[in-house]
């Protein structure tokens, strides 16, 4: 599973595994029914307490993106649609938020910042003569 | 979850200089403890107490719910140990280490301790004092891990080794908590390791205990906060809850403690602005806490 923890970003590494896998899951990169890594061999993997990895399973399970099949392993649950939307949009925000925050910095208003995003498709619909559509 | 360990304002000197000042220290079982603290806070002073190393002179050391002065073997035959110095027999080889490790723990698991030797690519017939640094870490570490102890106290464990050996070592943690749900307390000056192999933390300042708990408690009261000013500062601006300051002129990093709300009506009071919040990394609180700047850490 490619998961990568940073330190520098003040967020715990426990909701950065949960992030991460959420994200997995809502972009189809993991599978409903497929299996997650032990939480031992996660724990190597990462260079991380077990203990976190537990903690971050536990939440992934209740919030319904996992299930627990006794005795043997952490799957990703079926129904992915109902999470799929509000993950996709979390994710984006956030990158919303950092934006804004550096076009604040450089004195861009947000209809400055939404002009430029507008200009930006533009250009590159034009570059390769089609829709840049993520979704054919 | 049981009691583990149970440090009760527990004081030491060493002639007139305090090691140790009314310190108190809990871990239950299954929880890894990350100890943090610059040289001299008295991390190791309070890791030799837990072993019986050095007797409570003032206040109570308790581990497995006994006094390890009094009842050694009761202690000591369930727990596993790696000195910052690791001190080893020198005239002894590898395998005659092992033995002798052995031979003082009935719980002892010959097959782990080889398949650690191996993994370590260590010759068990070289003697002791020819070993390198990182070596001598990992014989170190399979005699104290190999008769898979219920605690497991490492001192400094990752010091002064290259990357692959901090590797086994890490690696050793996780086994121990993952496969027999281990507790362990380590102690480290690299606060990245901390920070991933730790759920509890506690930070020691010049003997004294300035903060203990579960690692996301502790990171949930501190932000770092960037902040801008349209006043040229010459000296950091004096700002409500910030524990700790750092830039220069219009723009300032500050770790704050506290209400948030409270800190942004400092910074606006004083004409500025907060551009972006997040909780502070333990690196960070570190810092903060123990009262120096990371200008004065680096130099140190």
């Amino acid at each position: 599973m490619d998961i990568s923890i940073s330190l520098t970003d003040g967020v715990t590494i426990y909701r950065q595994i949960v992030n991460q896998v959420k994200y997995l899951v809502a972009s189809g990169l993991l599978q409903p029914g497929e299996e997650l890594p032990p939480i031992r061999t996660l724990a190597l993997q990462l260079k991380v307490t077990p203990n976190t990895i537990v903690k971050a399973y536990h939440e992934l399970e209740i919030s319904g993106v996992v299930y627990k099949r006794q005795g043997s392993g952490t799957f990703v649950s079926e129904g992915r649609q109902q999470i799929e939307l509000r993950e996709r949009r979390r994710i984006i925000e956030q990158r919303i938020d950092a934006l804004l925050a550096e076009a604040h910095q450089l004195n861009f208003t947000a209809d400055d910042i939404l002009r430029m995003v507008r200009e930006r498709k533009a250009a590159m619909d034009s570059e390769t003569g089609e829709p840049a559509d993520v979704e054919r | 979850m049981g009691q583990i360990v149970d440090v009760n304002d527990l004081s030491r000197s060493f002639g007139d200089k305090v090691a140790l000042d009314g310190v108190s220290f809990s871990a239950t079982a299954g929880q890894v403890h990350g100890l943090v603290g610059a040289n001299g806070a008295g991390k190791t002073t309070l890791l030799k107490h837990l072993i019986g190393l050095l007797r409570a002179r003032s206040g109570s050391v308790r581990v497995f719910g006994r006094d390890p002065v009094r009842d050694p073997v009761g202690v000591l035959s369930r727990v596993g140990y790696l000195s910052e110095e690791r001190e080893l027999p020198e005239w002894m080889r590898v395998d005659e280490l092992m033995r002798y490790t052995q031979a003082f723990h009935p719980t002892w698991d010959a097959t782990y301790a080889r398949e650690l030797l191996e993994s370590f690519a260590l010759d068990p017939s070289r003697k002791v004092k020819e070993l390198s640094k990182g070596m001598r870490a990992q014989a170190g570490l399979i005699a104290a891990v190999a008769h898979r102890p219920e605690l497991l106290i490492l001192d400094e464990p990752s010091s002064g080794l290259d990357a692959i050996v901090r590797r086994d070592i890490l690696d050793a943690i996780v086994r121990a908590v993952a496969d027999d749900g281990r507790t362990v307390i380590f102690s480290s000056h690299l606060l990245d390791e901390v920070e991933r192999m730790s759920d509890h933390v506690t930070l020691m300042h010049q003997g004294r205990v300035t903060l203990s708990g579960a690692l996301d408690e502790v990171r949930r009261q501190y932000q770092r906060s960037r902040v801008h000013f349209a006043e040229n500062f010459v000296q950091p601006p004096v700002l409500e809850t910030a524990l700790l300051i750092e830039g220069g002129g219009r723009a300032w990093s500050v770790v704050h403690s506290g209400s948030p709300e409270k800190f942004r009506q400092s910074v606006l009071a004083r004409g500025g602005e907060v551009v972006e919040s997040r909780d502070a990394t333990l690196e960070e609180i570190f810092m903060a806490r123990a009262g120096r700047s990371r200008q004065q850490m680096e130099a140190a």
